[in-house]
């Protein structure tokens, strides 16, 4: 396993290129199909709002993997990531339209914690419509 | 009514092992939009030091959630499952999932708190391949809302 960028030359502060990853209801209907995950509140408008949703949501596992993608980018190699937490604070909410919603991520090395496994803790930041939709999103990475 | 504590630390049969399949891998990495080569292409992944292509780091979820069925469908635990919201996840690596994989998952409730009406319950799928080799842990939270707090539960994901 090897991260392209070395454990030397990030200090804490560091700054992750920052993304923008755009999600619509058919990124939804593909996500739902390859993780298996078909509950309605996620493709099914009628149904959403029944149980209290102001419309369709985006899986709070894809947020969750699209977020991490900062990391996998900027670490080369997605196995470097030794550790990945979020917590699900609010929803993204999806409108049936061409734009759907997009989710903005950016991350920043919070602390060195080990010099000798070369592990980082980077901390994200994960937004949609101007709000944190994921709580406490970090990762440990270990960098070359 | 409180899921009962006495659960906390109960660990449920190993699953059948599930292979994991390259084109299923790439099939994920497509649905998140993710253009890694590491995902699709072996050379590629096998520069970076692994025997063939590696997982995202989230795809293991759909393995150990499945798992978790087990312990969700209990019925000794009585989990009301269509009041559950899915609170935190995390994962704790030793290596990447990768193609070829053959893994099984262990559930184990690791707690049960009350809050606010709410049940919250945590359980760890510990994921090994057939080599016995551990290979991830995942942490799942997931939250029972109350009768009396469900109208105030925002946010969350089922």
């Amino acid at each position: 396993m090897t991260a392209k960028v070395s454990y030397d030359d990030v200090e804490v502060g560091t700054e992750l290129p920052t993304r923008e990853f755009p999600v619509n209801r058919a990124t939804l209907v593909r996500y739902a199909g390859a993780s298996g995950d078909f509950n309605p509140i996620h493709w099914n408008e009628r149904f959403a709002k029944e149980v209290g949703l102001p419309d369709v949501i985006a899986h709070g596992m894809f947020t969750m993997a699209e977020a991490v993608r900062v990391i996998t980018d900027w670490a080369g190699d997605p196995g470097a990531v030794a550790e990945y937490g979020v917590r699900f604070t609010k929803p993204v909410v999806v409108p049936d339209d061409d734009e759907g919603a997009v989710i903005e991520v950016s991350g920043k090395v919070a602390a060195k914690l080990d010099d000798e496994a070369r592990t980082v803790r980077v901390d994200l930041l994960v937004r949609s419509a101007g709000q944190r939709v994921l709580g406490m999103p970090r990762a440990v990475v270990r960098l070359a | 009514m409180a899921l009962d504590q006495s659960f906390v630390g109960r660990t449920y049969p190993a699953t059948a092992p599930y292979e994991v399949g390259r084109e299923k891998i790439r099939e994920f990495a497509e649905a998140i939009g993710d253009e890694n080569p590491a995902y699709t292409d072996a050379e590629a992944a096998k520069a970076l030091g692994h025997p063939d292509v590696i997982a995202p780091p989230t795809f293991v979820f759909a393995i150990t959630y499945r798992a978790a069925g087990q312990v969700i469908e209990d019925p000794q635990l009585g989990l009301d499952y269509s009041r559950v919201v899915h609170g935190d996840q995390k994962f704790t690596y030793t290596r990447p999932v990768r193609a070829g994989d053959r893994l099984t998952v262990t559930s184990t409730i690791e707690a049960i708190k009350s809050m606010a009406g709410n049940d919250l319950l945590t359980i760890r799928g510990d994921v090994h391949d057939e080599h016995g080799e551990h290979v991830v842990t995942a942490h799942t939270m997931l939250v029972a809302r109350g009768p009396e707090a469900a109208e105030d539960t925002k946010g969350g994901d089922a």
